[in-house]
């Protein structure tokens, strides 16, 4: 059985270590903080300004002022701070940031990353992705296999425009989870149910299964 | 005490002239100095340059001056709330700039502290990086970025005093913070204008010789762009 966003996002939460400073990207990445274990001491910073950030507002307590990257209003914890936004990319840019989870349209085997502009057809912008997939230190995507037309995204050469080039160090799909090595895309788990062929065949670009793969520990 | 108090926002904006490139606070429609843009709305200027992390929406922020056609050029991180714009961009009706949030963010902060350029790592190997100049720093490959150059900036802060001196809320310190004093002149619109003296000197964002000219908005909206909740249980 492939995962469900959700699913994804659990997974990925398994990734995050007490003591971390987190960024989250916009989509599946924002849901990875609903499964981080409350023991663990982890804050998240949003690019616009905010470490430390809580959960939404209780109905009827939403601040205009209090808002993360993705606009949607959010609350700051005991210990949380606000500052600017060059501020804010300063301590992305000097790697104070440990973790790093954003999604993309593509990634190729060198852990290039495509994510911000389909030429002629949607240009959103690149908002903050550039600066933090060139400075950080330990990035994870999080994306479906395959898009909408069936078409692999875990390639060899990325195909759109790039974010960043040589930077992706982990994909999570609704199929497996890849580290990037220079050798290509190593498996190292797959979803529950889920084949290594079924895996390959999603995958354009080189993928190395050596030995059994594990099936992912979701709970 | 240099006092910049000015009547309201139409008084602030007067010097605006067509083609003018303007640096716009706020983080999609959190901290945009609202008052100023519906005052440049009414007040037809057009040909404008404007440098803004984001585009407003359909119906408020820059999405007004976008409907009317006043902006010839601009220069965001990311549009993507706003089909309008995206409608004008792919026309080509539109100039656009589009430049990493960092790169962007310190492309003002740089104005700000007199820094006419810097390198920075971002957008290395991608199409914002063409016809730039590469240089090499500890092994890793940086882009040569320069400081922009603003006829006006305008800001909005939570609150200020008579002097300039501004305090901002929440996340709306934003891109406010980098833009006060980047342009020529700035203008600061405030939620509360209070007496010399009222503010706490200690907890001044940013001090008042940033800014030339500073007003209480007559309203602010603040309109909250996705209402995000969870319920008590």
């Amino acid at each position: 059985m492939a995962l469900t966003k959700e699913q994804i996002a659990k997974r990925i939460s398994k990734e995050v270590k007490d003591g971390m400073y987190v960024n989250l990207g916009i989509g599946i990445p924002t849901l990875v903080a609903n499964y981080v274990p409350k023991n663990l001491n982890v804050e998240f910073q949003s690019e616009n300004g905010v470490l430390g950030m809580g959960p939404f507002p209780f109905e009827g307590e939403e601040d205009a002022d209090i808002i993360n990257a993705g606009k949607q209003t959010i609350t700051i914890l005991p210990g949380g701070s606000f500052f600017d936004s060059a501020f804010s990319f300063g301590m992305i840019r000097a790697q104070k940031v440990d973790l790093t989870i954003l999604g993309a349209m593509e990634v190729s085997e060198n852990g290039d990353i495509a994510s911000w502009k389909i030429p002629g057809k949607m240009v959103k912008g690149m908002g903050g992705a550039m600066d933090l997939v060139a400075s950080a230190k330990n990035i994870i995507v999080a994306m479906t296999h395959v898009n909408k037309a069936g078409e692999s995204k875990v390639l060899k050469e990325c195909s759109l425009p790039l974010t960043g080039v040589n930077c992706v160090k982990k994909i999570v799909t609704e199929l497996a989870v890849m580290e990037i090595t220079p050798d290509g895309f190593k498996l190292l788990e797959r979803a529950p149910g889920v084949s290594v062929e079924e895996i390959r065949n999603a995958t354009e670009g080189r993928l190395i299964a050596e030995g059994e793969i594990p099936e992912m520990v979701i709970d | 005490m240099i006092d910049k108090r000015v009547k309201n926002a139409q008084e602030a904006i007067s010097g605006i002239s067509n083609g003018m490139t303007l640096m716009l606070g706020g983080f999609g429609l959190c901290g945009i100095p609202e008052n100023s843009i519906n005052a440049l709305v009414e007040s037809d200027v057009k040909d404008l340059t404007c440098i803004s992390n984001n585009a407003g929406v359909d119906d408020f922020g820059l999405g007004l001056l976008l409907y009317k056609k006043q902006i010839k050029k601009m220069i965001a991180s990311y549009v993507g709330e706003n089909a309008e714009f995206e409608r004008q961009m792919l026309s080509g009706e539109l100039q656009v700039e589009l430049t990493p949030q960092g790169t962007l963010a310190e492309k003002c902060r740089a104005a700000q502290a007199g820094i006419p350029a810097f390198y920075t790592p971002a957008g290395y190997g991608t199409e914002v990086a063409e016809g730039k100049e590469i240089k090499e720093f500890n092994g890793k490959p940086h882009i040569l970025e320069y400081a922009y150059n603003a006829d006006y900036s305008i800001v909005k802060a939570w609150k200020g005093d008579y002097a300039g001196n501004l305090i901002f809320k929440g996340s709306a310190r934003n891109f406010n913070f980098p833009m006060a004093g980047a342009g020529k002149i700035t203008i600061a619109e405030v939620e509360e204008l209070v007496e010399p003296g009222k503010l706490d000197p200690n907890e001044i964002h940013i001090p008042g010789i940033m800014i030339q000219r500073i007003f209480q908005g007559e309203k602010f909206e603040k309109r909250i762009e996705q209402r995000t909740v969870r319920t008590k249980d």
